[in-house]
């Protein structure tokens, strides 16, 4: 629907659709998202995170958004129109939920990319609500009343907290499946905590969590680590990265992979730098600084307690990743994942993790500068720095991108491996070698001239 | 003994290593594949059984269609550029780097110092089946396209990002009747340089280089044009003879490694590489074409009744009309009798050079013609369309479109949607009330139209009739996706992998191509959208295949005539017969028999756009010349002198550097003339001016320049405007001033008609990646702070801090001053613009001239990016005025989209302008790779149909071939010139 200057007409999101209306949300970080489903069911929503992951996904994003535009976009709206397409909702009692960043590259459009998709699709009766920070879309806003908001927070640190953990247990488990077996039960308990007194105590849940997890009997064999950096959605998404993390785990390897938590922290950040950069006091910068000494004092708690507990590798403090950007480029780079990404690969490396996926979407322009654009800066000063930048688009196959990542692997094996590799890396001089090999031709001629 | 085995399976061959005990060579093999990747191997294998009969063997399989055989046959598989610096590290320790080009993949790898491997992008070609594909255009095979590269005498840019873009510069060029020996020289030109900024991605190539990759060892010409990009000397280039085998010899290295327990004998190996392939699949299936064979009958029967009525030319005296359509690959004749009937016809491929198909043709016309009949009118449509006018004086050349047009409208004069799908590009337009509406052309980016499906039916070893008759009846067509032909290649590779047959893959290239057409370059979301009266033609909807996927997809039948082909040519006939004069210019017998035609290379001086030339001379002493731009090229003088705000910005950019500039002494301040310092030049000029520092800028941008910069670029898919700066920053370097000044800004001016101000990411921190990756910046102080000009204030502080250590003795008040300065200078600037724009939207009422409203970015004014399509449109009569002369005009309005760029906030602004202003259309400028355009685009096109207007949309890369652009132009001028003929009649 258009109004008479051709604007959409949006739908508004009323109080009562709280009641009628299930919210849809796209499936990005399998961990989080069901731990966040459960604030919102706790205050009143209806929600559904999709699971969908069928071709007809893709197919659908590509009708109804142009078709440069970014993959995760592409993904997202096509996982929406694909649902409502699908008959499982009822069309007039359905709702969709975007995030929007409010930054300066395309994301912040996806909102109304899926709007004109819907209409596309003439489903543009659905009402669109946008969960942001940067008060955009005041109409079109998900509420986040300081309740909720702080449950919301929790949902982040504990699914960060088991999303760290599990990547440490489930290579090495003996028994296939226990290690997602305990997800999911501590994904349960939370949820049946959510709101009472003992959800909060978070220290008391990180000491359990990590006795239980402690528990699942493993192989400690020597695992390949490997970093995974990218754009936000397709660092996590399995739809969006063919489900990179259980691929790379099943090519052995044991994946390292930073938490919401920094991504949050990288933006409350921002706001508190452009002070310096732009001079932009006021409420948003003290409301940050706030947000920011809080949210590091709870990463620190968790740090505390994994270290404490002493079996597993504890997340790198968000402090120590604002310095790893130092030297490659500045705090200002904002757009997109920034200067995180940068920091990103460093604080892994640092960390010992020299094998690390940076996984973009196709022609992504962030990326342009802070991954591709650093890689050589961090090759010169990390010889031993093992880095794929992988592509990711409705056209790539994914045999070309595995290809690449078994290239990276290999050479990470070999690197492991490098000490026994000078007696076996024996070879015949490239000039004898041909020669050798010519004349096994002539004497082959003979043979068959004879 | 125990022997190592190396099988390499690459895209289309495979290779074989066999090394005994000694690490000597018993058995080595090359050769191609066709996809039957499993049956080649075993058979391959089996044929080895004497020799390895008796052995103990080690085997590892690589290569990048390898890793299916190795999983199925439990075999070890080695990653193929790991197995390659392992050969090399043995074989030849001190190397340092390593190119590789394969069948489909390009490889660099860096040994000396850090290692590093890389191979190409997903969107790359630059490789074996690339100069196949480019030989196949050229019609030689690849060794005769070699030595015709050994004697060129000229190099054309070609674009060197992918196959299909290289074609579509390769193409006109032809046309053109450039020497196939430079052309030949020039596509191994564009290899080497995919590989610079395709591969090494900011690293250079030096020391010394090993080349591999069967292309690299059997191409001299292709060594020869690496040799000297890369300024290599004899003794540090390694061409060896066993460059083809390297992949396989290292994977069998690697078996070497491998454990006792791998070793296995030759019935054991031979066993294994039997097994059934697993049916795990991740090839996706598509519908058949048809579900039976009635349905086939149905079909055939329908199309087959769309005859087109033909008369026999030998009873025949009288009138006659000539349609000629010089296409891209082909060339189609039509001869029309006075009732528009068809006396003769032909279609031939012209292997990239028309002229003599056309003198053959006309020659045997005249013949058949003998006395009964007269050619009383001629026209020519397609890309050779000038040169067939200058060569054989057709009477009228006339656009693709519009004769296409013609000839659908002949048929059925309800046509409201022509859809032409040719052997390089889509062309296809919507009819409303008789006119037409919009045009839609492929982007370069994805015309592999119907000469893909041919070579790759050559690749698979088919003629394309036999290869497109399988598709018909194939049960599981492949889902190929939807993107560009290199994409699809490695689609074909996984589905082949996965054991799809020829039949599959035929039907899913069918698909492949219409989805692209539908969902890439028409964009549709349904068959209502396109229309109801549908016609479509071109060569590629004879392929049933694809006629039936296109009635598929959309749910709806539609026309194909059985001249499908021929519907351009006939359409020029029509016209001929139309708008045909008393007598007829086209060439008569007598001079037919003497005609002849050379073509010499040449540059043009006349501007900074440095157009490469073709110089046709003819029997007669006549000359026409192609590859300009503009008119200056070919000989007349600076046409008409239209206003041109694209012209106008440019200059007034360059000329923003205060007087006495040069006497200024303090601090030499370099500033790279790219990006956004296309608008805030002037800001800073005077900015410096007034700290007494002397700006030195750095040159206008070209494609040496370009060069210079070329081998730091690290990511080969930013837009070419981001990087020509890598080449901008060298040249201040070499200019040796004492600071190099390239701030990044997030944010621009806040013009008051958007809800924020940002710049693009690129635009924003290009200068990050600079500092990055363009080392001699080490050798200057580079300053790229982050900064802000929105705050005076603010701005006044930061930059008086930013600067001290670069002048020591700087003062707080001398900033002030300066500051105050720059921004008078920049308001200056911006009235300056606004007022130019109104002079020329005055000038074009008074004079009645019509408008181009230009949607670009300041940086868009480059002669080198734009590659003259300004000049272009002046010259076709068109005043162009700029979307930032008029943004500020409309004010702040809501969009559907979030106005948050000032660029493209402008964009939407001016297209407001656009719609409420008589003989007025916008064209909006795209640089291949911007994101954000995939937003602007679409909302700028709402706003445009909903005003009734046109939207044109030029895509524009390092390519430098206007030929695309130009058809659009030309039609965009017909359309709206048969708009103001149905307004006022």
């Amino acid at each position: 629907m258009r109004d008479n200057n051709g604007l959409m007409v949006k739908p508004l999101f009323t109080e009562e659709m709280k009641k009628t209306h299930t919210i849809l949300i796209p499936d990005m970080l399998t961990f989080h998202f069901e731990l966040m489903k459960g604030v919102f069911i706790q205050h009143g929503y209806k929600v559904e995170v999709l699971k969908t992951k069928h071709k007809g996904i893709v197919d659908e994003g590509l009708q109804s958004v142009h078709n440069d535009t970014c993959y995760p976009a592409l993904l997202v709206i096509g996982q929406f129109i694909d649902a409502l397409k699908s008959g499982r909702y009822d069309l007039d009692r359905t709702a969709l939920l975007i995030s929007q960043t409010g930054g300066g590259c395309r994301a912040s459009n996806y909102i109304f990319l899926l709007r004109k998709a819907l209409e596309k699709n003439g489903l543009s009766h659905i009402p669109v609500l946008s969960l942001n920070f940067s008060g955009l879309e005041k109409e079109h806003s998900m509420p986040l009343p300081p309740k909720m908001l702080v449950k919301l927070v929790y949902a982040v640190l504990y699914s960060d907290f088991i999303m760290g953990i599990y990547n440490q247990c489930v290579p090495y488990e003996k028994n296939p499946g226990e290690s997602m077996a305990l997800v999911e039960a501590w994904n349960n308990r939370l949820l049946e905590q959510m709101g009472g007194p003992l959800f909060v105590r978070l220290g008391h849940n990180y000491k359990a969590i990590l006795d239980d997890f402690a528990a699942i009997p493993r192989d400690k064999t020597d695992k390949i680590k490997v970093g995974i950096v990218g754009e936000i959605y397709l660092k996590y998404s399995p739809l969006g990265n063919n489900d990179l993390e259980n691929y790379l785990i099943s090519e052995g390897a044991e994946v390292v992979n930073s938490g919401l938590l920094d991504f949050l922290m990288y933006c409350v950040y921002n706001s508190i730098h452009d002070k310096k950069l732009y001079g932009w006091g006021g409420m948003r910068y003290h409301v940050s600084r706030f947000a920011m000494w809080y949210l590091k004092g709870r990463q620190r708690g968790m740090i505390k307690a994994i270290r404490g507990h002493g079996t597993f590798e504890p997340p790198a403090d968000f402090a120590s990743v604002i310095d790893m950007a130092t030297g490659y480029l500045d705090h200002g780079v904002k757009m997109g994942e920034g200067w995180l990404l940068t920091a990103e690969m460093i604080e892994l490396i640092h960390s010992g993790v020299n094998n690390i996926v940076s996984a973009q979407p196709f022609g992504c322009l962030p990326n342009h500068i802070v991954a591709k654009g650093m890689i050589r800066k961090i090759k010169d000063n990390f010889p031993e720095a093992n880095i794929v930048a992988v592509d990711y688009d409705p056209g790539a196959s994914r045999i070309n991108q595995e290809n690449r990542i078994k290239l990276m692997l290999a050479n990470a094996h070999l690197s492991q491996s490098l000490e026994g590799l000078a007696q076996r890396e024996e070879g015949i001089p490239l000039d004898a070698l041909e020669a050798q090999a010519k004349r096994e031709e002539d004497s082959e001629l003979e043979v068959s001239t004879a | 003994m125990s022997y190592r085995i190396g099988i390499d399976v690459g895209s289309t061959t495979l290779k074989t290593v066999v090394l005994d005990d000694r690490g000597h060579i018993v058995e080595k093999s090359y050769q191609r594949h066709f996809s039957k990747v499993r049956e080649m191997t075993l058979r391959h294998l089996a044929s080895l059984e004497p020799l390895l009969r008796e052995h103990s063997l080690k085997v590892a399989v690589t290569g990048s269609a390898g890793l299916g055989i190795a999983r199925d046959s439990e075999l070890e598989f080695v990653q193929e550029v790991f197995a390659t610096a392992g050969a090399v590290r043995r074989t030849a320790p001190d190397t340092d780097v390593v190119i590789e080009l394969g069948g489909e993949d390009a490889k660099i790898i860096f040994l000396g110092g850090t290692l590093e491997e890389r191979m190409n992008g997903t969107c790359a070609g630059g490789t074996g089946a690339f100069i196949d594909q480019m030989a196949t255009l050229l019609d030689v095979t690849p060794n005769q396209l070699d030595e015709m590269s050994l004697r060129a005498k000229k190099i054309y840019p070609i674009a060197s990002r992918c196959g299909v873009f290289a074609k579509s510069d390769i193409q006109p060029l032809l046309n053109q009747g450039a020497r196939k020996e430079d052309i030949a020289a020039s596509i191994f030109q564009a290899v080497v340089d995919q590989t610079i900024t395709g591969l090494a991605q900011g690293r250079k190539i030096e020391g010394k280089v090993l080349f591999l990759g069967g292309p690299l060892s059997f191409l001299k010409g292709l060594q020869l044009r690496f040799l000297q990009t890369l300024g290599l000397e004899e003794e540090h280039a390694v061409f060896p003879g066993l460059a083809p085998y390297f992949v396989a010899l290292g994977s069998a290295y690697y078996a070497g490694n491998l454990s006792h327990q791998a070793a296995i004998s030759y019935r054991q190996l031979m066993e294994q590489l039997q097994r059934e392939p697993a049916k795990t699949s991740a090839t996706h299936c598509l519908p058949s074409l048809f579900e039976s064979q009635e349905d086939y009958i149905d079909f055939k029967a329908r199309h087959d009744a769309r005859t087109v009525e033909h008369r026999e030319m030998a009873s025949y005296s009288g009138r006659a009309f000539l349609g000629i359509d010089a296409g891209s690959t082909t060339t189609k004749l039509v001869l029309l009798d006075d009732e528009a009937r068809i006396l003769y016809s032909h279609y031939v491929n012209n292997g990239g050079n028309p002229i003599p198909v056309i003198l053959e043709q006309l020659k045997l016309i005249y013949h058949l013609c003998g006395d009964r009949i007269t050619i009383d009118a001629s026209a020519v449509t397609g890309y050779g369309e000038e040169l067939m006018k200058a060569a054989f004086g057709v009477d009228f050349g006339l656009v693709e479109t519009v004769a296409h047009y013609t000839a659908a409208r002949h048929f059925d004069p309800l046509v409201d949607f022509i859809i032409d799908i040719g052997g390089q590009d889509i062309k296809c337009f919507t009819v409303r009330d008789g006119a037409v509406d919009s045009i839609i052309l492929n982007e370069a980016c994805s015309s592999g139209c119907g000469s893909f499906i041919e070579t790759f039916a050559k690749s698979l070893g088919y003629d394309i009739a036999e290869f497109s008759k399988l598709a018909l009846f194939s049960k599981n067509p492949v889902d190929l996706g939807t993107r560009c032909t290199v994409f699809m290649n490695s689609s074909v590779k996984q589905a082949q992998k996965d054991g799809a047959t020829v039949e599959d893959i035929s039907a899913g290239l069918a698909i492949s191509v219409i989805k692209n057409a539908l969902y890439k370059v028409i964009r549709a979301r349904s068959a209502e959208e396109l229309g109801e009266h549908i016609v479509v033609q071109g060569g590629t909807f004879l392929n049933n295949a694809v006629l039936r996927s296109f009635e598929q997809e959309l749910g709806r039948n539609v026309i194909r005539l059985s001249i499908s082909e021929l519907m351009g040519a006939y359409g020029a006939a029509l016209y001929a017969m139309e708008n045909g004069r008393e007598t007829s210019s086209l060439i008569n017998r007598k001079e037919l028999a003497a005609f002849s035609h050379k073509a010499v290379a040449a540059t043009c001086h006349k501007c900074t756009n440095r157009c490469p030339l073709t110089v046709n001379t003819f029997a007669d002493g006549r000359r026409f010349i192609s590859g300009n731009k503009c008119e200056r090229g070919a000989g007349a003088d600076e046409a008409g002198n239209l206003p041109n705000l694209m012209g106008y910005k440019y200059r007034r950019i360059l000329d923003s550097i205060p007087e006495g500039n040069e006497e200024k002494t303090r601090l030499r301040v370099g500033i790279p003339l790219v990006l956004n310092q296309y608008e805030n030049l002037p800001f800073w000029a005077a900015f410096f001016h007034a700290l007494d520092c002397r700006v030195v800028l750095s040159g206008q941008s070209s494609r040496s320049l370009y060069m210079k910069g070329q081998h730091t670029i690290p990511s080969d898919t930013v837009c070419y405007p981001a990087k020509l700066a890598h080449g901008h920053m060298e040249e201040l370097v070499e200019q040796g001033v004492d600071t190099i000044f390239y701030p990044c800004m997030t944010y621009n001016f806040d013009e008051g008609i958007s809800d924020n101000c940002y710049n693009c990411p690129v635009v924003a921190y290009y200068p990050e990646s600079i500092a990055a990756n363009v080392e001699s910046v080490a050798n200057t102080r580079f300053l790229y702070p982050h900064l802000s000009l929105g705050d005076e204030k603010f701005f006044v502080g930061r930059i008086y801090t930013i600067l001290r250590d670069a002048i020591p003795d700087l003062k707080k008040s001398e900033v002030v001053r300066a500051s105050k300065a720059a921004y008078a200078a920049y308001a200056d600037y911006r009235q300056d613009v606004i007022a130019a724009g109104q002079t020329a939207l005055a000038y074009a009422r008074e004079q009645d001239k019509k408008v181009i409203m230009m949607a670009c970015r300041p940086y868009h004014v480059d002669p080198e990016i734009n590659h003259g399509i300004d000049k272009l449109l002046t010259s076709l009569g068109f005043v162009i005025v700029t979307d930032d002369c008029v943004a500020h005009l409309e004010g702040k309005h809501p969009y559907n989209v979030l106005n948050q760029w000032t660029y493209h906030a402008r964009m939407y602004n001016a297209a407001r302008f656009t719609v409420e202003h008589p003989h007025m259309e916008m064209v909006q400028l795209i640089s291949f790779g911007c994101g954000l355009d995939a937003v602007t685009s679409d909302e700028i096109k709402d706003i445009l149909r909903r005003g009734g207007k046109l939207y044109t949309q030029l895509k524009i890369d390092e390519i430098n071939n206007l030929g695309a652009v130009k058809i659009r132009l030309r039609s965009l001028l017909a359309a709206m010139e048969e708009r103001e003929v149905t307004v006022h009649a």
